[in-house]
């Protein structure tokens, strides 16, 4: 897949009248061999791409949950390398956008270009590294470029105008918006400037705006939705995959479904 | 020249600003801030004036005479970081980030500690300029240093424990870090070695430099000259940053850092980054770091809580790249060693992390010849580390 796909699975949803769905599951979790069946599941449901988490030993942009999930998977012996080499496995099967999340020393010890490589002959077209700000992504844009991976980058409630226009103009499959200043989560609210934010950004971006952190009900999957492209869920479909509870997660999903009145 | 930096906070290929994307634009703040504050004549005679009322400096720089004798060689001084108030040299850089954070109109504070030693200096200059102060420590090391727990909730900070990972200083940070993206808006965080994204190596290596600028001065008086060579511990690097930095362009001072070697850098329990780390991104900089071969940083080990970092500060590495500081180290039982000697031959009992310094000195000297001057960062007192010293000796004083 190349990551052209990505702002085309998105923007394809968006015709049909739906908001993109993005679930973050973290992989291993619940063994390595589940990834696959998880995989398919969530692409039978309907779900616009997916954001592969891998473990990492010290997650410092995410929450309890997720934390949780990952120390889950690394005591499975769970890695990064193990992770490309098993969506390489399946990849025949996957038909929607595999999109890695992972900080960036496990990324530095596996070689940037090798794992460049690896993530585009497994099928994986893009990536979030929550630990590579701007400033700092040309460690990695070369390599990623040639293999046509997209690097996704996150924009913040806290980041300025001038920054935000830098940002999106690099932006490449679609603008992760962080909805709250903080980690990864259940949260109950959201900054009522959220809607203005989210509307800024899509003004300014040439890719779609999803909405990710924080998000963990079918309400906040409709208000959020409403604001922008799409969400990515993630807390709450980490807790839902490890306790077995498939309806959860297809209700969060559902929850996207025809939210753009058709004409 | 050893010196070279860049804007972005560069050593050479180390350092930079790897944090996500809600931190940057405080990093963007807090560099502007700093970069002011430093030039700014009002600002380092604040900071000054706290440093001499209130910490009690300088420091003397003092000789150990019998230290000296029993090594056998070079003469040995010590910069007597451990007459600080709060008892470390941990308090020169929160005077100094506090004092900042007032400028900034920050009113919360919050910082990690592992020893104990930043946490209280963060807690007593919190208290000094009525800031709200929450203190990240692991479950380990609250455990390891009970006392100056509640020397920080006795100086109104609220300490919270940390059991993630081996709860020790690295998982700390991890959850300080956490707070300080939720809590952004209103609140500075104190790092408290030199560490973590730029502008912070920066930071705390500046207003850590007075050691090295005291140290500097007072030999000149003493001796009529530079040292041969001068030693700290480094765990991260903050007193050895601001032992070193004054001294990085005499090229005749030998520079020695002290890794904590724990049980044995065989043994891979341990904290020595350059000798046993590779490099990597660890809290926002490239450093050398304690990882496996999948990147997943490992846990380090030392007897010292304050050493118990699986990395090294950026600007370290560079010393280290470029040749201009050597780094060793010295194992929990070399420095239980140093503990016993310093306390024995001249009445001062230094904390656990310094004494990783003073053993390689005693070692150092005694290949020296008798003409030749170290000078020692004793960067603590030991008052903190008795009961984990008693432990270790299992109760004989040896």
């Amino acid at each position: 897949m190349t990551k052209k796909q990505i702002t085309e699975a998105i923007q394809a949803c968006n015709r049909r009248g739906d908001k993109a769905f993005v679930p973050y599951i973290m992989a291993g979790d619940g063994g390595i061999e589940k990834l696959r069946e998880t995989i398919l599941f969530l692409q039978k449901i309907g779900v616009t791409a997916i954001e592969l988490g891998i473990p990492f030993s010290d997650p410092v942009a995410d929450g309890p949950i997720i934390q949780e999930a990952g120390e889950r998977a690394l005591a499975k012996g769970v890695t990064l390398r193990l992770v490309v080499e098993t969506v390489a496995s399946f990849k025949d099967e996957v038909k929607v956008p595999i999109i890695l999340m992972t900080y960036l020393n496990p990324i530095i010890q596996y070689g940037i270009e090798e794992f460049a490589d690896d993530c585009r002959n497994s099928g994986i077209s893009g990536l979030i590294i929550p630990d590579l700000p701007y400033e700092e992504v040309d460690l990695v844009r070369d390599a990623l470029t040639n293999a046509d991976i997209a690097l996704i980058p996150l924009v913040s409630l806290t980041s300025p105008p001038e920054r935000i226009e830098k940002i999106t103009a690099a932006g490449e499959g679609f603008i992760y918006a962080v909805t709250v200043n903080g980690i990864t989560g259940v949260r109950d609210g959201f900054e009522g400037q959220l809607e203005e934010h989210l509307q800024k950004l899509k003004a300014v971006s040439s890719v779609p705006v999803l909405a990710g952190f924080g998000i963990s009900t079918t309400e906040q999957v409709e208000l959020i939705g409403s604001f922008a492209d799409g969400v990515i869920v993630g807390s709450a479909i980490v807790t839902a995959l490890h306790d077995g509870d498939l309806k959860t997660v297809e209700k969060l999903v559902n929850a996207s479904k025809n939210k753009i009145p058709t004409i | 020249m050893v010196k070279e930096q860049t804007r972005s906070g560069r050593y050479g290929k180390f350092g930079g600003q790897y944090v996500p994307e809600t931190l940057m634009t405080a990093l963007i703040e807090l560099e502007k801030a700093y970069d002011l504050a430093i030039e700014n004549p009002e600002f380092l005679a604040e900071v000054a004036y706290y440093l001499k009322d209130f910490v009690g400096r300088e420091t003397p720089l003092y000789f150990a005479e019998r230290l000296t004798k029993h090594a056998g060689g070079a003469k040995i001084y010590l910069k007597r970081e451990d007459l600080n108030h709060t008892g470390a040299h941990k308090i020169n850089n929160t005077v100094g980030q506090a004092l900042l954070a007032v400028r900034m109109g920050k009113k919360k504070i919050v910082a990690e500690t592992g020893a104990g030693q930043h946490g209280v200096a963060t807690a007593t200059v919190c208290a000094l300029f009525g800031l709200e102060c929450t203190i990240f420590m692991g479950k380990e090391d609250i455990r390891r240093q009970e006392l100056n727990v509640f020397r920080m909730e006795l100086l109104g900070a609220t300490v919270k424990s940390v059991d993630k990972g081996a709860g020790t200083l690295k998982d700390a940070v991890n959850e300080a870090l956490r707070y300080w993206v939720t809590n952004v808006e209103d609140t500075h965080y104190i790092l408290g070695s030199a560490l973590g994204p730029h502008p912070f190596p920066e930071i705390v290596r500046d207003f850590q430099r007075v050691i090295g600028d005291e140290t500097k001065a007072q030999i000149l008086e003493k001796e009529g000259r530079l040292p041969d060579a001068v030693v700290a511990c480094v765990g991260g690097g903050s007193n050895s940053i601001g032992m070193f930095y004054p001294f990085v362009e005499d090229e005749n001072v030998k520079l020695f850092g002290v890794e904590a070697a724990g049980s044995g850098i065989a043994t891979g329990l341990h904290s020595a980054a350059v000798a046993g780390g590779k490099e990597g991104v660890l809290h926002g900089a490239y450093m050398y770091v304690l990882q496996d071969e999948d990147g997943l940083i490992q846990e380090a080990h030392s007897i010292s809580a304050g050493l118990d970092y699986p990395a090294i500060g950026p600007e370290h590495c560079h010393l280290h790249e470029s040749g201009r500081a050597a780094y060793t180290s010295i194992t929990d039982e070399g420095a239980l060693e140093a503990l016993q000697l310093l306390s024995q031959t001249e009445g001062i009992i230094p904390a656990l992390e310094s004494s990783h310094a003073v053993q390689y000195a005693v070692e150092l000297a005694a290949d020296m010849s008798k003409e030749e001057i170290i000078v020692v960062c004793l960067s603590g007192r030991g008052d903190k580390d008795v009961e984990t010293v008693k432990a270790a000796l299992g109760g004989d004083k040896s």
